[in-house]
This record gives C-alpha cells, sequence and structure tokens, in this order.
C-alpha cells in the first residue's frame, strides 16, 4: 500500500519533470538550430584594408547604428606610437607627438586643438575609440601629417603615395596573350570559371586604370575589368576561350594566355601558389583549377621538363650560352622524337618563363603523367648523365603517407628502370653515359615514374650541346626507351 | 753683400733640396706601380697540432665524374666533432690545390662541423663555397657526396647531414644539387659506392 502510495505519489511528479526535461531539450534544441540559421546567415566579417610604407595590413570593421566604424588605435597602432586612454566619456589619443581628444557621443574631435568634424558619433568601448570610417579621409591627414586616400565603397584605404599602376595590352600571338604589367610585384589569388579569369589583389595597394573596363578587340579576349570590393582589388578577363596566367619579372608581369593542350605539345604555367593559399590548398588542388587543364588529357603522356627558365639560368655554359636556352632546345627535341614515336608530350616551360620547382611537380603529379623527364645540360665532364632521384631524410613521413620531399620514395623502382633503359640506348649510340641518384629537385616530389637528363658535350667545345644533330642523338635515344618500356610506364604502379 | 762661400752653399743646398725632391717622386711613383700581392687568407693545410692518422678521403674526379678513396695522413684532434672537422678541411684544402682532380671556388672554407645526438652532422660552410660553385647537376653532387661520404666514412654513427651556407640553409648548392634538406647518409653511403664504380 505504501509503495502504491509511493508510486501515486511519484507518478505525476515524474511525469511533470520528464514534461519539463522535454520542453527544456526542446528549447535547447531550437536555440541551437536559431544560433546555426543566425551563424550561417551572417554577413561575412568587413574589414577595412590599408596600405601603407610600414606595411600592408587590414583591420574589423564593426556596425554600430547602422554605419561602418572602425577603432582608431587597431588602424595605427603598425604605423607608429600611438595611446589611448579613457576619462569618463572623454577619450585621449597619442600618436607619436601628436593629440587628439574625443567624446563619446560627440560628432566633432579636437586634434592639436583644432576641430574635426567627425560624420558621425564618436563610440567608446572598453577603452577603445571607434570612429565612423568615413571619417579617416579627413582625420588621418591631421594625425599622421600627410595625404590618406579613402575608397570607401570598397574599405580600402591608402596612406601615402603607395599605389600599385598596371598596364595591359595585347600581344597580336595566335592565340593572343594579354600582358598585365605592374609597378611593383603582385601575387594575386587567381580563380577560373568558363569565360572569365579572376585575378584578387587582396594585399597590394593596385589601383585601376582610368577606364575600368579595358577592351581589346579580340575574340578571345575581348576585355578586362577592375573593379573593388572589401577590401580587395579585383581584375577580370572576359574570355572565349580557356586561359591561364603565368608570373614573371619577380611578380611585375602577368600574361593571360590560352591553355595549351597537351596534343599541341606544350603545357600550362600554372601561376605560383599566393603564400595565404599555398597552406590551404594541396599541390595537387593548386595545380588544377577547374579549366586550367585541358579536359582532353591523355591517358598515357610524358612530361619533358626544361630545367631553369626566366631569371634562373642555370649554368653558363660559355659567355652567349645559358643552361636554359639548351633544355628548352633539348625539350622541344625531345618531344618531336617522342611524338614521332607515338607518344603525347607535354613540354612545362615552352618559353622563357620563371617556373617554380613545385609547380613543376605539381603538374606532373596532377594529370599522372606517366612518365617525368627533367633536362639539363652542363659544360663539365663529357657525355650524358641519367639521374634518378636521391631521397632526403623524409622527417614527415608517417607509415604509408609521404611528405612532400619523399613523394618520389614509391616509385625509385620503375624510376630507375626507365633510367637504366635510357642509359643502356645512350650507350648503343656510343655516347658515354652515368646513371647515378641525384639529390636533384623536383625529382624526389613526383609521384611516378621520373628520371633527369644531364647533357654535357662529348669534347672539350661546350657549344655542342646546343648542336642539333647531337642533341637529336640523345634525345632520339631517350624517345627509344620510353618509347620500349610503354606498357611497363602504362601500368606502373608505386610499390611502397 | 753676400760672401761668395756663403752664396755657393747655398746654391748646393738648394741644388741638394731639388735632387731630394725629384728622387722622393720617383720612389712614390715606383711604389705605387708595384702591385701588391693580395693577402691569401685561405687554408692550406689543416693545424699541425696532435699526432696524425690515417684516413681515408673520398675525392671526387671531374675527368671521369668518379669518386676515388684516397688515404691520407693528417693531424687529428681526439674531440668527435673536431676530427670531423679536420677531414672536411682536408678534403676542401686537396680541392683547392693547384692540380686538383675536382676545382672548387677560391676561398671556399668549413667553417664549422656540429655533430648533434641522435646522429646527426651539420656542415657549417662559408658564403664562397656555394658563391664560386660551378654549376651542374654531377659537379654539385660530386662535391657534396665526396665532403659527406668523408666526414661519415672516417666518424662512425652519423646518420644524417645537412649542409649550411654561412649558418643559414640555402635551396641548391650552385642551382642544382638540394640543400634545404637533410641528406640520409646511407643513400650518399650508396651513391658513393656507385661513384668509385664508376657507373
Amino acid at each position: 500500500m505504501a509503495a502504491g502510495t509511493h508510486r501515486r505519489d511519484r507518478g505525476p511528479g515524474a511525469n511533470s519533470s520528464r514534461n519539463d526535461w522535454r520542453s527544456a531539450g526542446a528549447t535547447f534544441i531550437a536555440l541551437i538550430l536559431a544560433s546555426a540559421i543566425l551563424v550561417s546567415g551572417a554577413p561575412a566579417e568587413k574589414h577595412l584594408s590599408v596600405y601603407s610604407v610600414a606595411a600592408n595590413y587590414s583591420v574589423p570593421i564593426v556596425q554600430r547604428e547602422g554605419r561602418d566604424y572602425v577603432g582608431l588605435l587597431e588602424v595605427l597602432e603598425p604605423l607608429g606610437r600611438v595611446s589611448g586612454k579613457a576619462d569618463g566619456t572623454r577619450w585621449r589619443l597619442r600618436y607619436n607627438n601628436v593629440e587628439a581628444n574625443f567624446t563619446a557621443g560627440a560628432n566633432h574631435a579636437q586634434v592639436m586643438g583644432r576641430d574635426a568634424d567627425l560624420g558621425g558619433k564618436f563610440f567608446l568601448e572598453n577603452k577603445r575609440g571607434l570612429v565612423p570610417v568615413g571619417a579617416l579621409n579627413s582625420l588621418l591627414p591631421r594625425i599622421l601629417g600627410g595625404p590618406v586616400t579613402l575608397h570607401e565603397l570598397s574599405d580600402r584605404l591608402f596612406i601615402g603615395s603607395v599605389a600599385t599602376h598596371f598596364t595591359a595590352s595585347l600581344a597580336s600571338d595566335d592565340p593572343p596573350r594579354l600582358l598585365f604589367h605592374f609597378s611593383a610585384p603582385v601575387n594575386p589569388s587567381i580563380a577560373n570559371e568558363p569565360g572569365a579569369l579572376h585575378m584578387t589583389f587582396r594585399r597590394e595597394p593596385l589601383v585601376g586604370p582610368a577606364s575600368p573596363t579595358l577592351t581589346f578587340g579580340s575574340k578571345a579576349i575581348p576585355s578586362a575589368s577592375y573593379s573593388e570590393s572589401n577590401g580587395s582589388a579585383v581584375v577580370t578577363v572576359k574570355t572565349s576561350i580557356p586561359v591561364m596566367a603565368s608570373f614573371s619579372n619577380d611578380g611585375r608581369s602577368i600574361t593571360v594566355a590560352a591553355t595549351p593542350t597537351p596534343q599541341a605539345g606544350s603545357a600550362p604555367i600554372p601561376a605560383p601558389p599566393s603564400p595565404q593559399t599555398a597552406a590551404q590548398n594541396t599541390p595537387a588542388a593548386n595545380a588544377a583549377p577547374a579549366n586550367v587543364l585541358p579536359a582532353a588529357v591523355p591517358h598515357y603522356f610524358a612530361v619533358v621538363d626544361a630545367s631553369h627558365g626566366g631569371d634562373d639560368h642555370g649554368e653558363s655554359l660559355s659567355s652567349t650560352l645559358l643552361e636554359k636556352d639548351v633544355t628548352l632546345a633539348l625539350a622541344r627535341s625531345l618531344r618531336q622524337e617522342l611524338q614521332s614515336r607515338g607518344i603525347s608530350t607535354v613540354v612545362l616551360r615552352d618559353s622563357d618563363a620563371n617556373l617554380p620547382l613545385d609547380q613543376r611537380a605539381i603538374f606532373a603529379n596532377a594529370d599522372h603523367a606517366a612518365i617525368y623527364i627533367a633536362l639539363h645540360a652542363a659544360s663539365s665532364g663529357h657525355g650524358v648523365r641519367v639521374f634518378t632521384a636521391m631521397l632526403p631524410f623524409g622527417s614527415d613521413d608517417h607509415g604509408p603517407f609521404r611528405s612532400w620531399t619523399t613523394a618520389q620514395h614509391d616509385w625509385l623502382s620503375p624510376s630507375q628502370s626507365t633510367a637504366n633503359a635510357v642509359a643502356g640506348e645512350l650507350q648503343k649510340r656510343q655516347l658515354p653515359v652515368k646513371n647515378v641518384a641525384a639529390p636533384l629537385r623536383p625529382l624526389n616530389n613526383i609521384t611516378g615514374p621520373a628520371i633527369a637528363v644531364e647533357v654535357a658535350p662529348q669534347g672539350a667545345d661546350a657549344n655542342q650541346v646546343m648542336a642539333p644533330d647531337y642533341q637529336q642523338l640523345v634525345t632520339s635515344a631517350v624517345a627509344t626507351a620510353i618509347a620500349s618500356l610503354r606498357d611497363q610506364l602504362a601500368g606502373a604502379q608505386p610499390q611502397p | 753683400m753676400i760672401p761668395r762661400h756663403l752664396q755657393i752653399a747655398l746654391a748646393v743646398l738648394l741644388a741638394a733640396a731639388l735632387g731630394l725632391s725629384i728622387y722622393a717622386w720617383h720612389v712614390r711613383k715606383t711604389v705605387a706601380a708595384t702591385p701588391v700581392a693580395p693577402v691569401d687568407t685561405r687554408p692550406l693545410a689543416p693545424p699541425v697540432t696532435g699526432p696524425t692518422e690515417k684516413v681515408v678521403l673520398y675525392v671526387a674526379q671531374d675527368e671521369d665524374g668518379t669518386m676515388r678513396a684516397q688515404p691520407a695522413q693528417i693531424p687529428m684532434p681526439s674531440g668527435r666533432q673536431q676530427r670531423a672537422e679536420e677531414l672536411a678541411r682536408a678534403l676542401i684544402s686537396l680541392y683547392l690545390e693547384k692540380n686538383s682532380p675536382h676545382v672548387i671556388g677560391a676561398g671556399t672554407e668549413v667553417r664549422s662541423v656540429f655533430l648533434v645526438d641522435p646522429g646527426v652532422a651539420v656542415i657549417d660552410m662559408n658564403g664562397a663555397f656555394a658563391d664560386s660553385h660551378r654549376s651542374g647537376v654531377l659537379v654539385e653532387e660530386l662535391t657534396i657526396a665526396s665532403l659527406i661520404h668523408t666526414i661519415s666514412a672516417n666518424t662512425p654513427n652519423i646518420l644524417r647531414v645537412k649542409i649550411l651556407i654561412d649558418g643559414k640553409e640555402r635551396e641548391t648548392l650552385a642551382g642544382h644539387a638540394d640543400l634545404s634538406s637533410f641528406y640520409e647518409v646511407a643513400a650518399v653511403d650508396q651513391l658513393a659506392s656507385q661513384l668509385q664504380a664508376g657507373q
């Protein structure tokens, strides 16, 4: 009975407790969902990009009474010695030897005793002084003692004469190339979409030309336009063909050109990864933006890498002969020999352009080239050297996961088989051959069969390496060896 | 009226002063035209302190792109790190000789060799080593392989080697051989065997 009473007494209470828990749980879930909806629907955080001789940086923009505000201390801190002192509703700012006084809620401030219109209320929050973004245009010249240009609509602030200008011109090649020249080195992030290539300049004080749209009278590349928004400048190139961008002249020039097809025999030169994106993207993702690579990349193809290029001359073989020129000539000769044997061939760096080592490896890896062949030339010694990768200590190797520096590890066996075959063919042609490993980048970064070939003269005259008949003797031997290994290379698998 | 003997004495003194001036001008001109030999600060040989010891240097041969073992008797200190340093210096001194089989740039010096446990050697070379080194895959590889193999073959328990230039990391020696990573001594030993076999 007592037990029954107890059950009766407990019954309604337990139901009530369960209902409380249910309603609390439902409220909690509703709150979580509401927060998620609010967060997902929240606008992206705005920033003010500040460009100055001392530093390029950005400061967060906050909303107060429907207007954009920035913290004055945050804007001035990278530029000099600055301090702020709150006293009730008053706030005193000291920048170097300049003193300014602000009052919370007031639309005016005193800078060195002179009145300055803020164009909106001054906010004092947690001893931080907030001023309307628009007020910087009039406030900062008095504090900094120099010219300031504010692009208020795009949240970009230029302190002093720091702007980077650019010109664009169309080279009437077939297909045409669009050449951009910048007054200072730039490193934009580049994105492709059908019909357009976007270059976004977040850290560079890029300013636009007199007309925001440039027309070129070309069907392939009809126009380019300049725009600014949310702290960035964007140059958009309209195209009717797949294009890619390549950098040269230490980042002062960008060439936008048609993406060549491997069948045509040359490969795109991918843009170097920007510092901010390199860490985020995998190498393969960096190398293969959607329409940079042609859709019809053949299943079996060779990548021939003309080493060096651009500012990297390689060895000066003589007073007039640079290694980068020899490797380019060798690469073109090898392409011809390979294609005559039915092997599609892509030449990396089919011009005198800078191409980082990582990008060379990325291209070969992203498209799973059947064989990667790097070409070098030397004046010392005699004959031809065939190299495979000598791997460094892989401090980041973990079990089956290889670091970038030892990516070649599982492919050493097919690489050595290829090197042996190439050395054998060269010997058949009575050429002195050396076949060893070498600590030579980017061989160690290639995830596939990879060799390097260094061509030295047979005698004392270094100019022989540029002789067409000698080059053909070497490249025909290499191509014959590659062709003989076609079945093996096509089915080559990593061997841990 | 000046006495005659004073006039003669004055004339003799003036003639002597003129003669000395001409002689001094001539000497100055001769000195200026004589080239002064630059002071050669390169180390020609390792320090001669301590007892000598028979070691094997692995010497690169430009002629045929090989590496040859070459016995040498050099003063060797007792400390392991100092021994590694002297081995590197002995090899570099040999390369700097007039009839070197593997020419490297004048002014090349070993700044120091550090042995860091477990099994890591850091070879710090001076800037001239890289700046004046000939460019080429094989020629750079020969230098690095001979340097590392000479130290590791004579100094037990070195597993990895890092080469610095003026205390800092460099991408390559002279445009080809990678200096950005640690060398595995086992891989260099294998390469040295290939190079000694003349492959």
